[in-house]
Parts: C-alpha cells; structure tokens; sequence
C-alpha cells in the first residue's frame, strides 16, 4: 500500500513536470515519458512506450494527454491512468487562466520571449534524440516493409500535407492485406 | 441548455474529432468555437494559437480553458477541458487493452507495428517544423536565409550532444535551454 501511494505521488510530480515543460504538446511528450519512465524509473521498456505512442497518436484527442493516461495505466493501473491525465491538465489549465489575464504583457515581456525560444531549442534536441533511438529499433526489426512505412508516412503528411486520420488508415490497410498475402504463401 | 454543460458536448465533439493532434485540429477548433457558436472572435482564436505555441500543454487543452473561462469562468474552463480529453482516453485505453490481449493474432500484431512506423513518420514530421522554427525563427525557411540563425543550431546541436553523450534529465535539458535563451536571444 505505501509502495502504491509512493507510485501515485510519482506519477503525479513526474506528469505536471511533463505537462509543463512541454511546449507545443502532441509529440515532445513522447521523449519526456521516455527518459522518465523508461531510462531512470524503468516502468515499462522502450518497446511498449513505442506501442502506447502508435496508439495515443491513432485515437483522437490530445497526444499528450492520451499518453500520459496510458503510461500511468501501465505503470500504476487505472488508479495510475487518472492521477496521470488529471496532472497532465493541471499546467496548461493554471498557466492559461494567468495568461489569459496578462495576455498583453506576456507577450511583450522580452524576457519571458528568449527563454521560451530557448526552450523550443531543448524541445527540438529532446525530439531529435528520440528519433534517432526509435529508428534504430524499428530496423532491428529487419522488416522492408516496416521500414519503409517511416520516410512514407513523413513525406505523406509533411511534403503533401495528407490528413493523418487517412494515413494510419491506409497504413491498417497496408499491414492487414500483408499478413494476408504471407500467410497465403505459407500454405 | 446551461453554457456549462454546451462547453462540455462541444469540446467531447472537438476531442472526439481531432484525429493526429498538433496543428491538424485547429481548422476543427476553429469551426466550433468560432464559426457555429460564435464563443470566440477570429482575432481571439489567432491569439490562442500564438500562446499556445508558447505555453506548454496541448493546443486542444489550451483552447478548451481559453474558451471556457471566457464563456463559463473556471466550471466552464474544467468541464470543456474535462470534456476535450474523455474520449480521448477511455478510447486509448481501450484500444491499448485491445492490442495487449489480442498478442497472438497475426493481423493485430502487423497492424500495430505499422500504426509504429507509420506514427513515427508523423513525429519526424512535427520534428521538422520544430526544428525549422527553432533555426529559421516563425517564418520558416521560405523568409529566406536571412533569418538563418546560427545560435540556433549551435544551441541545438550542443544540447543534442548533452542528450546523447550524458542521457541527461528532461528537467536540465530545459532549464539548461532556458537559459541560454536568456543569454543568446536577449
């Protein structure tokens, strides 16, 4: 029981910290998670955070929050899942309630302005290195096909623009008519 | 209908719609708020999106506390972010528990390791625009190379280098960034 609520008040310091600190939301969260939970506290490896990733992207709503709640259900249980997302919307809430109301003076304030672009070079490294790991592990997979799935979905939805609902749908599709044909062949 | 519980539906519909997050959902925030219920103006709107970028949190949350402190003081803040974020993850969650008891199947295991490679071509992409803002300021490459910062990439490269060299904190890395925010842009 102590071990489980020493675990609650983890999960709740480490998910305001990442909602606070991660500006943008959507993917930057995903390094976050990644150096808390699975390099220092090694709730889960590297593998299943790439698993909660694909799913938090592919459903709707926030990627952020999404993963927070599956990282939390993973390390904690469903206990875990709502002490997550309720501190993942705690920072946005409370900074946006103060903003709001010094809108003008916040955005004029220089120095509030550098330290905030200085933070978006630390979000941009963050990211950078993420990429690099998770692309090492998908090609231990040794798969063409998966592979290939990366620089396809990028230039899908960064060169041309194409919805992303629409990607991960063609990608299903790609995935189902696969194992399809190779398990065909296999017989 | 009380504005709370209008705030809660339009935002389950905003979070239930928003497929991909980022910048992909704002023409979908912008219809709801904007144009159906006319909640907010467009110059407001275009206010939320610039402190969005630079406030944590995601841009969906933001929205929702924006728009729900305007219509509904803080009730309406928490039940549009509440709603915003439900179906989000109870479908997550579902989904996730789906793929962890459907292990042996062929077809379940294929799909969510392409839905793997297929979301980290999108990470990559919102990559790039980061990237891209970061060295070539709010206008990205096409202002020319004028804007070019050179701060930038170094700032960027020597923090990578914190990262890969040391695996260094989340919570240095950004207060290192921070920092040298502080020192290069001011």
């Amino acid at each position: 029981m102590r071990q489980g609520l020493k675990m609650y008040l983890w999960l709740l310091a480490v998910n305001l910290f990442i909602s606070a600190f991660t500006f943008g939301g959507g993917y930057v969260v995903v390094p976050m998670v990644r150096r808390f939970f699975v390099v220092r506290r090694k709730c889960f490896t590297e593998e299943e955070l790439v698993n909660m990733a694909a799913v938090a992207q592919s459903t709707p709503g926030a990627i952020a929050v999404n993963l927070s709640a599956l990282a939390g259900y993973k390390a904690a249980g469903m206990e875990g899942a709502v002490i997550s997302c309720a501190a993942a919307v705690v920072p946005p809430l409370v900074i946006l309630t103060l903003v709001s109301a010094f809108y003008r003076v916040f955005v004029s304030n220089e120095v509030i302005v550098a330290v905030l672009r200085g933070m978006e070079a630390g979000a941009a490294a963050l990211m950078v290195d993420l990429i690099v790991d998770m692309c090492a592990m998908i090609q231990k997979k040794k798969s063409i096909f998966l592979s290939g799935m990366i620089p396809l979905s990028f230039v899908a939805n960064y060169v041309l623009g194409i919805n992303v609902a629409l990607i991960l749908l063609v990608c299903c599709f790609l995935c189902v008519v696969q194992v399809f044909y190779k398990k065909r062949k296999e017989r | 209908m009380s504005s709370v519980w209008k705030l809660f539906f339009v935002f389950l519909k905003i979070g239930l719609l928003s497929i991909g997050g980022g910048y992909a959902v704002i023409p979908l925030i912008q219809e709801q708020v904007v144009e159906k219920t006319g909640w907010i103006s467009e110059k407001m709107f275009t206010d939320i999106i610039t402190i969005s970028q630079m406030t944590p949190g995601p841009l969906a949350v933001n929205t929702s506390t924006f728009v729900g402190l305007q219509i509904g003081g803080t009730a309406g803040a928490l039940a549009a972010t509440a709603g915003c974020i439900l179906c989000g993850v109870v479908i997550s969650l579902t989904l996730y528990k789906f793929f962890q008891t459907h292990r042996k199947s062929a077809y379940v295991m294929e799909v969510l390791n392409g839905l793997k490679s297929a979301s980290l071509g999108l990470i990559i992409s919102a990559a790039c625009t980061i990237v891209l803002s970061v060295i070539y300021g709010n206008h990205g490459p096409a202002a020319g190379l004028l804007t070019f910062n050179r701060t930038a990439v170094f700032l960027v490269l020597a923090l990578l280098f914190l990262l890969r060299r040391w695996k260094m904190n989340p919570v240095v890395i950004m207060v290192i960034s921070g920092m040298a925010g502080y020192v290069c842009y001011l």
